[in-house]
């Protein structure tokens, strides 16, 4: 059911851990919900330099925070936000429809990070959005999507 | 770890298990040499006929059974379909009120949901921590409108064997019918309908070594049920169909391999199951083992381990060639965990991060170092990945 890119991810997730000295951090989800995300972002001029993620859920949210965390990396913080779920499953090589909202979860967990950075610099939060998965009606990520 | 110390290790019993050559031989010549119609009376359809009343005494013999007590369905989901729902249509006019427990089978547990909407009223009775029912429950929740009492033998995730005995003398003393889905017990729980007070049984084929698509309801003489498949008179009118006749030898084949020897053959499968079980607890900490300590399947090992989510831990066994299951919502089409680990109480986190294994007649020794090779390290990693992982229990990082 899943690519060879997910289990190349689940198999040898990439940028694992968190940064002792994160600019900004992204938490979304629930354990209750079964699964939760964690990114910490580094940050140098409006540029991600690094990022990390830790994540308790199923194959697709570690290949999803593993290949978001690849994906922001060297962006700016613009580009970073502008990441799509759809992107990151993309990049995945497809997800199965039930698993789609981990990608939701990923890009949310980005943008959490970015937003907690902004709001460290005294800057406003930037507008979350809804679910891309449903629209904010039915999936797992949909009570804790910001 | 790498893939050269893959190894396919088959501990999924529970979902299936793989036909042994004996049954697979016994059907062998029903499928094209004696393929005749066992409805037919030309000598064509001697030998099938034959092939599916011999298949019928081994049942019956395997569940201290009459052979005319049991009818053979499409599996177990059928068996379970037409006991619940053939009783509540045949005893409409006697009440309205089934009673069965939260840690049924879908089988059981949907299709009471769908006589509710019927206007149907069912109890769902709560388990005890381990899984256990309290027959006082039962007897409790017996009105006089109770039709059906419907209680699983065994627990097809946890394990956990009921009191089958004490519930089914509860439903007697008030005159009310009981069934229960031993879809899990035949071949390692010792069944004898009379000395257990069943009036329905349900059980499969493949769960024991025999062909998929196939089961039996026992139904014991007298009991008032209506039938679900109508059409032709096959089964004694109460299942039409022509009847699956290669099936039916090899699920008659099955069932007395199955029960010829349970006891040696539990205390094999126990006895590295108890292994199993004793390398996983002491090898990572954190995890508890659901289901009961004593009262359970021979084969059947459930653990929690926290911090984790059970469909990755199921991904990285299966890249190992380890073949397990879960109860984690993420393997599911819902997003809700197992009800049966709810129903015991665990919160939705533990639910999330469960692991079954379960042992068969080709498992190993090797097989069990294996995992307990392989699953200390999965865990191990993905409890690194966990943000919810207390630093103290979290393998140092080397990156």
């Amino acid at each position: 059911m899943y690519t060879d890119v997910v289990m190349e991810h689940i198999t040898n997730p990439q940028n694992v851990g968190e940064l002792a000295d994160a600019d900004g951090v992204g938490e979304v989800g629930s354990p209750a919900c079964g699964d939760i995300m964690r990114i910490s972002i580094k940050v140098e001029g409006d540029r991600i330099t690094d990022a990390r993620f830790r994540t308790f859920g199923c194959a697709a949210a570690i290949a999803s925070s593993s290949m978001a965390t690849g994906m922001v990396r060297g962006k700016s913080l613009i580009e970073a936000w502008a990441i799509s779920n759809a992107d990151v499953v993309d990049a995945l090589g497809g997800l199965p429809p039930a698993k789609v909202h981990c990608s939701v979860l990923a890009r949310d967990a980005i943008r959490a990070a970015i937003n907690d950075y902004r709001t460290r610099q005294g800057l406003d939060a930037w507008e979350m959005g809804s679910c891309g998965c449903c629209g904010g009606s039915g999936c797992g990520s949909r009570p804790e999507n910001g | 770890m790498n893939d050269k110390d893959q190894r396919p290790v088959y501990m999924d019993h529970a979902a299936t298990t793989f036909m042994k050559p004996e049954v697979l031989a016994a059907m062998a010549p029903y499928f094209s040499r004696y393929f005749g119609n066992p409805s037919s009376l030309y000598r064509f359809a001697r030998e099938s006929r034959k092939g599916v009343e011999e298949a019928r005494s081994q049942v019956a013999t395997a569940l201290g059974a009459e052979p005319e007590e049991i009818s053979f369905c499409a599996g177990g989901s059928e068996a379970d379909n037409w006991a619940i729902k053939g009783v509540a249509s045949a005893l409409r006019k006697k009440g309205d009120h089934i009673i069965t427990t939260a840690i049924e089978h879908h089988a059981v547990l949907h299709t009471c949901e769908a006589l509710e909407k019927q206007g149907y009223r069912v109890t769902y009775l709560p388990v005890d921590e381990f899984g256990r029912v309290d027959p006082g429950d039962v007897e409790d929740a017996i009105t006089d409108r109770t039709i059906l009492v419907s209680v699983m033998t065994a627990n097809n995730e946890i394990g956990t064997v009921q009191p089958i005995t004490e519930i089914g003398r509860v439903a007697h003393a008030h005159g009310v019918l009981f069934h229960t889905d031993a879809v899990q017990a035949v071949g390692a729980v010792p069944i004898d309908v009379d000395a257990l007070g069943i009036d329905l049984l349900s059980l499969s084929g493949h769960k024991f070594y025999g062909p998929k698509g196939t089961g039996a309801l026992y139904i014991r003489r007298g009991t008032r049920i209506e039938s679900l498949i109508h059409g032709g008179g096959q089964e004694r009118g109460r299942r039409a169909g022509t009847e699956n006749v290669p099936g039916i030898v090899g699920l008659g084949r099955a069932i007395e391999l199955a029960t010829a020897d349970i006891e040696g053959h539990n205390r094999r499968i126990a006895a590295m199951r108890d292994r199993l079980i004793r390398g996983v607890l002491g090898s990572i900490p954190d995890t508890r083992l659901n289901g009961h300590p004593k009262q359970r399947l021979p084969n059947n090992a459930n653990f929690s381990f926290r911090y984790v989510e059970g469909e990755s831990i199921l991904l990285l066994l299966d890249a190992h060639g380890i073949a397990a299951s879960t109860g984690s919502a993420c393997s599911s089409a819902s997003l809700e965990p197992s009800h049966v680990l709810l129903a015991i109480g665990l919160p939705h986190e533990e639910a999330h991060g469960s692991l079954r294994l379960t042992l068969g007649d080709a498992n190993t020794e090797d097989d069990v170092d294996y995992i307990l090779e392989v699953l200390p390290e999965v865990i191990g990693r993905l409890r690194q990945i966990s943000p919810l992982t207390p630093a103290c229990a979290r393998v140092p990082e080397a990156d």
